[in-house]
C-alpha cells in the first residue's frame, strides 16, 4: 500500500488544483481594486434602490430626449382613429426603406414572414398561429393602423415600442406597406430623394 | 472434475442466444404499424372538411382563439352545442352586423368581452366557416401515450435501429459475465495447483531498491530536477494567468432560459430580445414584456421540445415562472399587476477600468454576436465562451479588417491611413484600435 500512497497524494493534489474553478461561480480575483466599479453599475444590486434593484423604470412623467408623445389610446377607438387619420411622417427614402427592412427582418419576419404573407418561421413550426397576411381584406391595414399596432400591440401581438424608437417604427411601417403593395401585385412606390427625417411621434 | 471447464462456454452460448433473442424485439417495435386516427365527422356539419378548416383556423382565427382553451376570445370547442350553425356563420363573417341588428346572443358576448369586436372576415364563405367548425369540434387529442413508449420511439428513431444505450448495456453485461467466468476459472485452477502441490509464485531475491539506484545516478537526478522545475514553472504560469478570468462561467439562472430552443431551433434573431445591443453600450437583459410578446400565446412547449435531459413538464414549469414574474394570469388573459422581477445572474462582466460598447461593435462594426459570445444558439445553459482578457481583445483588433466599402464616413481616413501604412485594407488596430485611451480612461 505504501507504494501507492505517494501516487494517491499526487492525484488528490492535482484534483484540488484543477477543480479550483467552479463553473457555477465566477473565478476569484487578485487585488480587484479597479475591477469593481465605484459608481452604480447597470443591472447592479445596491441597497439604495427599492428591492436593491438598479434596473428601474424611468421617473414618472419624464421622457427621453427627442421623444414625442403618441396621442392615440390603446383601445378599439384609438385603433380606429389611428387607422383613419394617422399617416407616415417620414419621407419614403431609400435609407428609410432599408432601415425598415433591417428592423423588419429582426423583429417581424419571424412571425409575419419575409414577404409579409403571415407565414414566418415560427408560424411554419406552429409555435405562433393566426398571423394574418398583410393583404388581408378584413383588416385592410393602413400606415396608421400598422404603426398603432406596433406601438401598442393588438390581440396576442405585444408592443414593440420598447425595442424600437418611434423613428424606427415608422421606417418599419414604410417597409410593411411596401410588402402589402407587393402582395397585392401593385407597383412599388418611387423613392423620394434624400430628405432629412423630421422628429416623429 | 473436468466438466467444470466447459461451464463457461455453455454460459457464453446462453448469452449469445439471449442477446440474439432480445435484439429482434427492438427492431420489431419499429415495424408495428401506427394506428392513425383520421378526423372525425362532426354531426352538425357532416360535409365539412376539418383539414381545410385547420388551415383556415390557424391562419385567421388562432391569433385570438384556441380550440380548447380561452385566449383573447372564448374557447371554440363545443360551439355547436351553444349556438346554431346559422348564427356562427353570420357572426364569423361579419360580427358587427349581427351586434347592430340587436341579436341578444351577439350583444351578450360583445358585452362580456369588454366591447372588443371580432374583426370581419368577408373572405370566408359559409362552407369555409363550416370547415372551421368541423376542425374546432374535433375531440381534444389525448396526450400521446405513456412516457416510456415515447423515449423508446425516439431511441429507435435515432442511432440506426437500436439505441446505443441498449448495445452498451448488453456489452457491459457480457463483460461482467466474462469477468465472473475468469474469476471462477482462476479459482478452480488454483485449487488444482494446491492439490498438486505446485508452487505458484517464486519469492524474489532482495535487490537494491530502485530509488536508491536512482539517487546514486547523479546525471539522472539532475535531469529530473530540471524537468520537474520546468513543469512547475509551466503549471504555475498557467495557473496564475487564469486568475480573474471567467471563461466557462455558467451560473444557474432563476428561470431556465434555453438559448438553444429560442435562438437555435426557432431561429429568433439575437437582436429581437437584446435590442439595446444595436444602439447602446449594453446588450441589455430583455425586459419581460419582450418574453410575453410570444409567451402570451405559447404557454407550454411542444411535445417534441422536451428531451432526455429536460422534460416537457420542466420547460412548462419554467414558462409558469415567467407568468408568476410578470403577473400574467393565463385563465383570465390579463395582468394581475403583482410583479416579481427576475434576478438574472450576469455572466459577462468586464472590469471597471475597461470600456466596451456593444453598439460600436454590433451596429458600426457589423460584428456577429457569435464572434465573441460563441455558439449561443447551441447553448442550453449560457456560459462565457471567450476569456474577455485584454490579449483577446487586442488579437481581434489586429486581425479584423474594418468594413469600409460603401461607407463615405471612412473615405478620407481610409485614403490617408492606407498611404501611411502602405496597405490596401485596414485593420481595427491600424484605425487606432490599440490606443490605450480607446478602452482605458
Amino acid at each position: 500500500m505504501k507504494r501507492y500512497s505517494s501516487l494517491i497524494y499526487v492525484l488528490i493534489l492535482s484534483f484540488i488544483l484543477t477543480s479550483c474553478f467552479d463553473k457555477r461561480k465566477p473565478n476569484y480575483q487578485y487585488f480587484p481594486d479597479m475591477y469593481e466599479p465605484v459608481s452604480y453599475e447597470t443591472y447592479g444590486e445596491y441597497d439604495i434602490f427599492p428591492n436593491a434593484q438598479q434596473a428601474l423604470e424611468p421617473v414618472k412623467e419624464s421622457i427621453s430626449r427627442g421623444w414625442l408623445p403618441y396621442d392615440y389610446e390603446d383601445n378599439a377607438e384609438g385603433y380606429d382613429l389611428a387607422k383613419a387619420d394617422l399617416t407616415n411622417p417620414l419621407p419614403y427614402t431609400e435609407e428609410n426603406y432599408n432601415k425598415g427592412r433591417e428592423m423588419y427582418d429582426i423583429y417581424c419576419a419571424t412571425c409575419h414572414g419575409g414577404n409579409g404573407n403571415g407565414k414566418g418561421y415560427l408560424v411554419e413550426r406552429e409555435k405562433i398561429l393566426g398571423v394574418p397576411s398583410y393583404d388581408d381584406i378584413g383588416r385592410a391595414i393602413t400606415e396608421g393602423s400598422v404603426y398603432h399596432v406596433m406601438y401598442h400591440g393588438i390581440n396576442t401581438m405585444g408592443s414593440y415600442a420598447s425595442q424600437m424608437s418611434n423613428e424606427e417604427l415608422w421606417q418599419v411601417t414604410h417597409y410593411v406597406m411596401t410588402l402589402k403593395d407587393l402582395l397585392e401585385d401593385k407597383e412599388q412606390k418611387e423613392f423620394v430623394e434624400d430628405v432629412e427625417n423630421p422628429v416623429v411621434r | 472434475m473436468k466438466k467444470v471447464l466447459f461451464r463457461p462456454s455453455k454460459l457464453k452460448i446462453f448469452l449469445l442466444l439471449f442477446s440474439l433473442l432480445t435484439l429482434p424485439q427492438f427492431y420489431a417495435q419499429d415495424n408495428e404499424p401506427e394506428v392513425e386516427d383520421g378526423p372525425k365527422t362532426i354531426e352538425a356539419v357532416p360535409d365539412a372538411d376539418p383539414v381545410k378548416g385547420k388551415e383556415l383556423f390557424n391562419s385567421l382565427c388562432a391569433a385570438c382563439h384556441k380550440p380548447y382553451r380561452k385566449a383573447v376570445g372564448p374557447a371554440l370547442h363545443g360551439i355547436t352545442e351553444r349556438r346554431d350553425l346559422d348564427w356562427i356563420q353570420k357572426w364569423t363573417i361579419n360580427s358587427r352586423e349581427l351586434i347592430d341588428s340587436g341579436d341578444s346572443q351577439a350583444v351578450a358576448i360583445y358585452e362580456e368581452y369588454n366591447r372588443q369586436a371580432m374583426p370581419a372576415f368577408p373572405q370566408l364563405s359559409n362552407e369555409d366557416v363550416n370547415d372551421i367548425v368541423a376542425y374546432v369540434e374535433q375531440p381534444k387529442p389525448e396526450p400521446s401515450g405513456g412516457k416510456k413508449d415515447d423515449s423508446e420511439d425516439r431511441e429507435i428513431a435515432g442511432g440506426g435501429g437500436v439505441s446505443t444505450d441498449v448495445i452498451l448495456g448488453i456489452l457491459a453485461f457480457v463483460f461482467l459475465m466474462l469477468l465472473v467466468i475468469l474469476f471462477l476459472v482462476n479459482k478452480t485452477l488454483r485449487r488444482f495447483a494446491e492439490a498438486n502441490n505446485v508452487e505458484l509464485y517464486k519469492k524474489k531475491e532482495k535487490s537494491k531498491p530502485i530509488w536508491v539506484a536512482f539517487a546514486e545516478n547523479q546525471f539522472l537526478v539532475l535531469v529530473s530536477v530540471v524537468v520537474v522545475l520546468l513543469m512547475v514553472a509551466y503549471g504555475g504560469y498557467g495557473y496564475l494567468m487564469q486568475v480573474g478570468v471567467d471563461q466557462g462561467y455558467e451560473p444557474i439562472q432563476p428561470i431556465h432560459y434555453s438559448h438553444k430552443i429560442h435562438a437555435g431551433e426557432n431561429e429568433i434573431e439575437c437582436k429581437y430580445c437584446h435590442s439595446s445591443a444595436r444602439k447602446s453600450k449594453h446588450s441589455g437583459i430583455p425586459s419581460l414584456n419582450v418574453c410575453m410578446n410570444c409567451h402570451k400565446q405559447i404557454n407550454e412547449v411542444a411535445e417534441e421540445t422536451g428531451n432526455d435531459e429536460y422534460s416537457k413538464e420542466f420547460y412548462d414549469n419554467e414558462i409558469q415562472k415567467l407568468y408568476e414574474a410578470t403577473g400574467w394570469d393565463p385563465d383570465t388573459q390579463s395582468y394581475t399587476g403583482e410583479t416579481k422581477p427576475v434576478k438574472w445572474v450576469r455572466i459577462h462582466n468586464l472590469p471597471d477600468y475597461a470600456y466596451f460598447n456593444h453598439a460600436q461593435h454590433v451596429t458600426v462594426g457589423q460584428i456577429e454576436c457569435q464572434t465573441c459570445h460563441g455558439p449561443v444558439e447551441e447553448m442550453e445553459i449560457l456560459y462565457q465562451y471567450s476569456p474577455l482578457t485584454m490579449g483577446w481583445c487586442i488579437n481581434c483588433h489586429r486581425e479584423t479588417e474594418v468594413k469600409m466599402a460603401d461607407n463615405p464616413y471612412y473615405e478620407k481616413i481610409h485614403e490617408e491611413l492606407s498611404k501611411k501604412y502602405g496597405v490596401d485594407k485596414l485593420t481595427a488596430a491600424e484605425m487606432g484600435g490599440l490606443e490605450c485611451g480607446k478602452c482605458h480612461y
